[in-house]
């Protein structure tokens, strides 16, 4: 199985590599649109801010290849909020592959959300073995709201969607390859969609 | 529910932890990847390593500590000590650490706080304060609390969070080595003053120090070294104890 990351000068993407490590797979680190349109699952990354995340992917033309993927798809917190149509953070236009837009956090909670927070009303395949209320490692400031594909939410002041689906690709807003054994439960269960 | 995290503090040095642990059934007590590892299987909900060292070769050492850890754990970590550039940030990033800490660099130069932000956003940026009550007046301190300064730790608490940092982790010199407890009335001030996380450090000695920390001292985190590293609180009975206090943490089964 050929297992990509997607390379594109946003974030730790070591610690997916590693990660997937502890699984025994060895994932390629990669920004060539063939190896990528070749890999069995791609895995999306990004940590950051998202208007400059996505000149990167504009300056690399992925931003014409990721949304017309064809294999599982993972996006992980910055990479999940790219796939979406838009984010607040900078106005920043995403890849428009999950029908929603993503918003800041009001002040009325602490900004980042920075911690252990649990996820709820499981719906996917993605979360086989996971429990209702297992706790994910998370970071961030935007997020994106109640919506249609949401395979999972959280609650921080207000309900959210923390992970989300449509067809092929999926989107994490936590870190699993950070999120103890409960997350590399998930990773794997990418592996085996 | 967003739990508070319990965070235990590895001091590195050269490469090894030092200061005081306390592990006899570590094969290698001194070797902090094993360290990490034991913590990270035992409910620890992040890890801080803080590099002491003063040799030439420190920024190699750490980048390959950091390589090492990334690689063992599964939990996220933050790394600090001497870093005082975009550059010694990114290769540390680059390696896997999650979050980068800097203190005595940030107040020499303040907008190396933007820098980073914007280079890699304040969710990896923790500025570390390190304060003294004195007077009734609370004054930053720099190299490991020992030179004073005037500036007054609300005020750079506020500059910190406007400038971007995504975390602050405060360390009270009046109450560290103690073991009397959190600076709890400083914490909640800076905990409601701001509207980012605040991660407690220094006096931690009972369980109780930490529910004080959260309840009176509204912290967002908790930070201990001795404490664990000699055993005397397991971070699963100190959990156990939170949530019967009512406090929301995270407790692996």
């Amino acid at each position: 199985m050929k297992i990509v990351i997607i390379n594109y000068g946003a974030g730790n993407i070591q610690s997916i590599q590693f990660a997937l490590k502890r699984l025994g797979v060895e994932a390629i680190l990669t920004d060539s649109e063939t190896e990528i349109r070749n890999a069995d699952k791609v895995i999306f990354p990004g940590v950051g801010e998202a208007s400059s995340a996505m000149q990167k992917l504009k300056a690399s033309g992925l931003d014409k290849v990721i949304p017309t993927l064809k294999q599982p798809v993972l996006g992980i917190c910055l990479g999940m909020q790219l796939l979406c149509n838009s984010s607040e953070e900078g106005n920043t236009k995403g890849l428009g592959v999950f029908d929603v837009d993503v918003i800041r956090f009001s002040n009325e909670v602490k900004v980042p959300q920075i911690g252990w927070n649990q996820i709820q009303n499981l719906k996917s395949e993605l979360f086989q073995n996971i429990a209702e209320n297992e706790f994910m490692y998370l970071v961030h400031s935007y997020y994106v709201p109640l919506c249609e594909g949401a395979i999972a939410t959280s609650d921080y002041g207000i309900q959210y969607t923390s992970a989300l689906q449509k067809g092929n690709f999926y989107g994490l807003q936590f870190h699993p390859e950070k999120s103890s054994t409960a997350g590399e439960q998930i990773l794997k269960n990418f592996l085996e969609l | 529910m967003l739990t508070k995290r319990i965070i235990p503090c590895l001091d590195i040095k050269n490469g090894r932890t030092v200061k005081g642990i306390n592990f006899l059934d570590l094969r290698d007590a001194g070797d902090p990847v094993e360290l990490a590892k034991f913590y990270s299987e035992n409910g620890a909900d992040e890890l801080v390593f803080l590099d002491i060292s003063a040799t030439e070769e420190r920024r190699k050492t750490l980048a390959d500590l950091v390589l090492k850890v990334a690689e063992t754990i599964n939990i996220p970590f933050t790394v600090g000590g001497g870093i005082s550039s975009v550059e010694d940030v990114e290769i540390l990033l680059n390696n896997g650490a999650d979050k980068v800490s800097i203190n005595s660099s940030a107040v020499k130069n303040p907008q190396l706080i933007n820098d980073l932000a914007s280079r890699f956003g304040s969710q990896c940026i923790v500025v570390a304060i390190d304060a003294k009550q004195i007077d009734g007046n609370w004054k930053v301190h720099l190299v490991g609390g020992k030179v004073p300064t005037e500036l007054d730790l609300f005020e750079w608490a506020k500059e910190v969070e406007q400038r971007g940092a995504g975390e602050i982790l405060f360390t009270s010199m009046n109450n560290d080595g103690t073991k009397n407890g959190f600076a709890n009335e400083a914490l909640s001030k800076l905990s409601t003053g701001l509207n980012i996380p605040i991660i407690a450090s220094g006096g931690a000695g009972t369980m109780q120090h930490f529910t004080d920390a959260f309840v009176e001292g509204k912290a967002d985190a908790a930070l201990a070294a001795s404490v664990f590293h000699f055993k005397e609180i397991t971070i699963s009975d100190l959990k156990n104890e939170l949530q019967t206090q009512g406090i929301p943490v995270r407790i692996i089964t």
